[in-house]
């Protein structure tokens, strides 16, 4: 007999529901704090006698931003051909794949070279992030941090954010460069348009504001992938088995909040 | 021994215990862990704080390194109240204070040198040259000269903890903690460890403050031994005083011998049934 202690399914379901609303606001909350106490060691590091190193930065730029070049190169260069053969397939259509340009101009600055990069740096440099503080929280390393009086946010976090808010954006602006490239390459073995032609008619077609509307799409892709990684690094229990889930949580999350967020921002963006 | 209550001053501590607790009541969660523990540490002695598992030794020495926030009670390390000091002010406090973690806690991703030169680079203007020279003194002082271009994951677990004793005294902390020192190591390496701490108590005179559970380690380099019981102090004294007393928990733990639980009927039941009533019908 089931007494009047004992909770049922719904209130079972509701107990779970609530505390996974509660635990996602919480991690929300931290990241934000994160966020802020980022920018106070940036500002008011050097007074605080804990400036944020300049050596530390350009490492995390290394790892986050050169070493990916490769794989961006790479990915940016495939999404530029793959545009450019389903623009001139469709296109032939309407007898209209001269206009092919217009579609991955646009297609290539606006949406897929941050998307792209963002979901790239999301799953190489985010799950890194979050395995390294992960398995440094684990290791009493952050514990170690604190009693050395080195405060874990200026001395792991800010280079890492920094890094991202600079090499998100280039590695967006070199992925618009190789698309638009290897786009052109295919439309010209195709239509016969030279490569000249089409980089013209790409330059007349774009404005500041869509190449502005990528790059500021990257930066908040870069706050995203920082806090996202960092949070479930932050928050890895129970040894090398945790860090494995909060690694996975992390690219996850950040892929989903980088979807999320790219949608929002056009709407917002291309109706404001 | 001396009162507390006098404000810091910079400078030394009027008083010559470099630690002072009072009725230091901490929780995790709902759980109350230390149940109002007061002990002095006095400079340059070697405090053993001893118990067993649960009993509250680990989460008093995190209280000592100012990792963790208490509920209830003060704190006095090196004459600062702990409560009272700002974020620079902390941070200048634990610029004299030397940790050796019980995994070492060495960056995996720096060298053995780099991990020990780690707080002069960050608290010092030294040169790179003169940092250099430090950090392969004080890997000397370990017996690990040479090794400083290792990775940690190169190293053996007893030399792990002996690089973490570099990096725990780079600064010459006045006071250096040791979290089961000789924790997973054999008797010969942890023997060695035991010496080491005792080299630094006498060469560098530093106050050394202990947590394990070794008894022999204990006993081979303790001035007082703390031990603690289910979160409450049982004993601060001598390790002769010690051996001599006559508390049947303290002989209990001296002589491994397991302490029968003494929970009634009901409490069991509990246990067993989780929060609800001691009888819950099916």
């Amino acid at each position: 007999m089931a007494d009047a202690e004992t909770p049922n399914a719904f209130q079972r379901t509701a107990d779970k529901v609530g505390r996974a609303a509660v635990s996602g606001v919480e991690e929300i909350g931290l990241g934000a704090m994160m966020v802020v106490e980022s920018g106070y060691w940036l500002l008011f590091g050097r007074r605080e006698k804990q400036p944020v190193r300049l050596g530390a930065i350009f490492e995390q730029m290394m790892a986050v931003g050169i070493q990916a070049v490769p794989i961006i190169a790479l990915l940016a260069a495939t999404i530029g051909m793959m545009l450019a053969i389903q623009g001139i397939h469709t296109l032939r259509i309407f007898g209209a794949e001269s206009r092919v340009t217009v579609g991955i101009a646009f297609s290539v600055v606006r949406e897929f070279a941050p998307l792209i990069t963002g979901i790239v740096i999301a799953g190489r440099s985010g799950s890194a992030l979050a395995a390294r503080i992960g398995t440094m929280k684990i290791n009493q390393e952050v514990d170690a941090l604190y009693v050395m009086g080195i405060n874990p946010v200026r001395f792991l976090v800010v280079p890492a954010l920094i890094a991202m808010l600079i090499m998100l954006p280039a590695l967006t602006l070199f992925a618009d460069f190789v698309a638009l490239f290897f786009a052109g390459v295919y439309v010209n073995l195709d239509l016969g348009i030279s490569l000249a032609a089409y980089m013209d008619e790409t330059i007349e077609l774009l404005s500041v504001d869509d190449l502005m509307h990528g790059l500021g799409k990257s930066v908040i892709f870069a706050v995203l992938i920082t806090v996202i990684g960092v949070v479930n690094g932050a928050s890895v229990q129970g040894g090398a088995e945790g860090v494995g889930k909060a690694t996975t949580r992390a690219v996850v999350q950040s892929i989903s909040a980088i979807i999320v967020t790219d949608m929002l921002f056009a709407f917002v963006v291309t109706r404001g | 021994m001396s009162e507390i209550g006098q404000p810091a001053t910079t400078g030394d501590p009027p008083s010559k215990n470099v630690i002072e607790v009072r009725d230091l009541v901490t929780h995790y969660g709902e759980r109350m862990i230390l149940k109002g523990v007061s002990m002095d540490v006095r400079a340059d002695e070697i405090m053993v704080i001893m118990g067993g598992s649960g009993s509250g030794k680990s989460t008093l020495l995190r209280h000592l390194m100012a990792l963790e926030h208490h509920t209830s009670g003060s704190m006095r390390i090196l004459g600062h109240d702990i409560d009272e000091l700002s974020g620079v002010e902390l941070v200048e406090l634990r610029q004299k204070l030397g940790v050796a973690f019980q995994g070492g806690a060495l960056f995996s991703s720096m060298t053995v040198g780099e991990n020990v030169m780690l707080p002069l680079f960050e608290h010092t203007a030294l040169d790179r040259k003169t940092m250099e020279i430090m950090v392969r003194m004080k890997l000397q002082v370990v017996e690990l000269g040479g090794f400083e271009n290792l990775m940690p994951s190169e190293l053996s677990g007893g030399m792990i903890k002996r690089a973490a004793f570099a990096r725990a005294i780079v600064m010459d902390p006045k006071i250096l903690f040791c979290d089961e020192p000789s924790a997973g190591l054999d008797p010969v390496v942890a023997s060695q460890l035991d010496d080491l701490i005792l080299l630094l108590r006498d060469a560098l005179g530093m106050t050394v403050c202990v947590v394990t559970h070794e008894l022999d380690s204990a006993f081979k380099i303790a001035d007082r031994i703390t031990v603690l019981d289910r979160g409450e102090i049982l004993f601060i004294g001598t390790p002769d005083e010690l051996r001599a007393s006559g508390n049947q928990r303290i002989q209990n733990l001296l002589n491994r011998v397991a302490e029968d639980d003494d929970m009634d009927a009901e409490t069991y039941l509990n246990r067993l049934t989780g929060d609800g009533p001691a009888y819950r019908p099916l």
